[in-house]
């Protein structure tokens, strides 16, 4: 009865080939007709936001390279192709846990994609540990994944944890403050959700070790679309740098609001939204010097083919953070599977162990973590660059003081 | 009435259920647990807003107190402790806000409820980024779903048990009185505050445990993870559809809801949203009095046929 899934077969462009080398001797025989990729994801609800910028076009792009590519390549060099199954988690953290586990043993996927959020990584995660399916945990931004490692070891941790992230900026800071760019105050805001506090957490420490002075520190409710208030207690604390780790679409108001109230610190950081491609857009000229988490290198051509081929399967570019991370994950799996086929325990060695080209460029874990990250980026020239860690290949200089709006 | 022979055929159900992990998958284990965790929802829910109409929103304030006592505890006390603990706190929670809201009645409790499940969210995520400074909590338990599955479905069978009895009570003698007419109740003599609130208190206190035996699935804990309102609204749907003022009518609402909903995720991922709003709406017009209510209806009228007498009689207690 529950077995009419919804599936979306991807091709058969591939099966005339995969069915001739089959044919010879010794070859492809116990590979199954069509691999089964399974993933749920947030597609509506609360969620749906951040799984549609960072995570379904690209599960999406993939898909789609693997469709004229004629499938996921074995390691005898037969191509299977890929049969999707896709379900909706609708946001909730027990509907995630029982589609990953209708996934796993009712659909017998042979890989499963993560869905979107920390949270959801996390509900899902003792899923994928008990079935033994690696699990590629990219929109997760979390300082405990040496710790779920250890629980966890086939869970592999792509974007790093809020120290990473305020540690660089704090670095950063410090060193402008030692050229005379900028005066050592901070003002800092954070919007009170799972995001905003762990990285405000994060930055408390952090500015402090770096010897920057925090003046303001304050956090505002889920939902704040008035931000001149606390503008203008910025603007009064006499700090040079505003730090604002918020969430959109709080980011847009206080980018508006920020213009509004002619408030021009010489360094402006604010959270998530800064790297949605329309922001740079929308902004022009003026969204140059703001800085957020995440960023490009703007040379890695790589990265811009990649970035070319995402607006025309999905009709938007992607985003500057997570996007192509996201990408570069499912380029780790489809390698690894291409050097050890479809056992799930040698793929999770092999993702862990190997070396990888991606659009990232020359990527490899470390204790399953990737740990070559852009933890601070900047618009310049129309994209967002990446300008620390300052010692990473391809990185930007910061162009500080930000011109007035 | 129920004989030896229902008493032993429930007992039957139960032991199968009971004994469905040892047969059953990871998905299997997990549908089960879902469905089991809504009928003792949708049970709890009826015990007290069934007989007394009192619509409540609160489910998913007292699901998530439920939830959150278990992260904040569960390293600390063991875990027959910490269910003892959110067993407490939600009595307490619930003889609180009972006591303050009891005496409102029809729309304004329904909003007060519901605004209530949204105070504690807030409440909880103020306490988390003021004082503890880190919004999720991780729950790591090293017992698997099954479990889960087995504490619930014991306090599934403990909450129809209740229900049964406090039926067969002097109390739900004083329920039925109180949801027909409260006024005239008061005027019998009956302390109907203290009886609205001893029901509620009991209902939350299941809800609370319900949430609490739960949160063990999710890992990672947090406001919106726990508090989320759908878990109210599919609650109050279940126990309308199956008729809230009788015992097993949440039980015949859940049921099939739940492999209803199961159903459309899986084959209509993209379209589940849409088929659910037309189908409560379908529900609310077509079984205004739940499955179990239309079904007597039908009977009734059968009957009534014989003699046209019984039919208004009937009829008028259906309407009031």
């Amino acid at each position: 009865m529950f077995t009419t899934f919804r599936r979306l077969s991807l091709t058969v462009l591939a099966g005339t080939a995969a069915l001739a080398l089959a044919a010879l001797p010794g070859s492809a025989q116990d590979h199954p007709d069509k691999i089964k990729i399974g993933y749920a994801v947030s597609k509506t609800g609360a969620n749906a936001g951040g799984a549609a910028m960072t995570t379904i076009p690209n599960y999406k792009l993939w898909l789609s390279d693997l469709e004229a590519k004629g499938g996921l390549e074995m390691p005898d060099g037969t191509k299977i192709p890929v049969e999707l199954i896709e379900y909706d988690d609708r946001s909730s953290a027990e509907e995630v846990v029982r589609a990953v586990e209708r996934l796993a043993g009712q659909d017998e996927a042979h890989f499963i994609l993560p869905p979107w959020g920390t949270g959801f990584n996390l509900a899902v995660a003792p899923l994928f540990d008990r079935y033994g399916y690696p699990q590629l945990a990219v929109s997760a931004v979390t300082d405990k994944a040496p710790d779920f490692v250890k629980r966890w070891p086939k869970s592999f941790w792509f974007l790093g944890g809020g120290h990473d992230y305020t540690n660089a900026l704090a670095t950063l800071l410090a060193d402008q403050v030692k050229a005379g760019v900028i005066n050592p105050k901070v003002a800092m805001i954070s919007v009170a959700d799972g995001f905003g506090i762990d990285l405000v957490t994060a930055a408390r420490p952090s500015f402090k070790e770096a010897g920057l002075d925090v003046v303001m520190d304050q956090t505002y409710p889920v939902g704040t679309q008035d931000f001149t208030t606390i503008l203008n207690e910025a603007k009064a604390s006499g700090a040079d740098t505003f730090v604002a780790f918020s969430y959109p679409p709080g980011t847009f108001a206080l980018t508006q609001q920020a213009q509004v109230n002619s408030f021009n610190p010489k360094v402006l950081y604010l959270g998530v939204g800064v790297g949605f491609p329309p922001y740079g857009a929308n902004l022009g000229e003026k969204a140059e010097g703001i800085m957020t988490l995440g960023g490009i290198d703007p040379a890695n051509e790589s990265n811009k083919a990649y970035r070319e081929r995402h607006n025309e399967v999905n009709g938007q570019y992607p985003d500057l953070w997570g996007s192509v991370i996201t990408y570069a994950s499912l380029q780790m799996l489809e390698e690894a599977i291409k050097r050890v086929g479809l056992d799930r325990e040698a793929v999770s060695k092999e993702l862990s162990t190997g070396t990888f080209e991606t659009v990232l460029g020359e990527t490899s874990l470390e204790d399953n973590q990737l740990r070559d990250l852009w933890f601070v980026g900047q618009w310049q020239n129309g994209t967002l660059a990446g300008v620390a860690p300052a010692d990473r290949k391809g990185a930007s200089d910061a162009k500080l003081p930000k011109q007035p709006w | 009435m129920i004989t030896a022979f229902s008493f032993a055929a429930l007992a039957a159900v139960f032991a199968a259920l009971a004994a469905a992990p040892f047969f059953l998958g990871t998905y299997g284990i997990g549908f089960l647990l879902g469905l089991v965790g809504y009928v003792t929802l949708a049970s709890a829910w009826a015990l007290f807003s069934g007989p007394t109409r009192y619509v409540s929103l609160a489910t998913v304030a007292f699901f998530g107190i439920g939830a959150y006592t278990v992260a904040v505890l569960y390293e600390t006390l063991p875990s027959w402790l910490v269910l003892v603990v959110a067993a407490l706190i939600g009595l307490f929670v619930a003889l609180l806000v009972g006591l303050s809201t009891l005496r409102l009645a029809g729309v304004y409790f329904v909003i007060f409820t519901f605004g209530l499940a949204e105070l504690i969210r807030q409440l909880v995520t103020w306490y988390e980024v003021n004082v503890t400074g880190t919004l999720g909590r991780y729950l790591f338990v090293d017992y698997g779903p099954e479990v889960v599955y087995w504490k619930l479905l014991a306090l599934c069978a403990v909450t129809l048990a209740i229900g049964y009895f406090i039926k067969r009570s002097r109390w739900g003698l004083a329920l039925k009185m109180i949801g027909d007419d409260e006024v005239v109740a008061e005027h019998c003599g009956l302390p109907t505050a203290r009886v609205k609130l001893a029901l509620f208190a009991a209902s939350s206190v299941i809800i609370t445990l319900v949430g609490a035996i739960q949160a063990p699935r999710w890992t990672y804990i947090e406001p919106t993870i726990v508090f989320n309102p759908t878990i109210s609204f599919l609650t109050l749907i279940m126990a309308l559809l199956g008729g809230a003022g009788r015992l097993w009518g949440p039980v015949v609402g859940a049921v099939p809801l739940f492999l209803l909903f199961e159903w459309l995720s899986a084959n209509f991922p993209d379209h589940y949203s849409i088929i659910l709003g037309l189908l409560f709406i379908a529900i609310v017009f077509v079984l205004p009095n739940g499955v179990l209510g239309f079904f007597e209806e039908h009977w009734n009228r059968l009957r009534a046929r014989g003699s046209a007498g019984r039919t208004e009689l009937s009829q008028d207690r259906e309407a009031g």
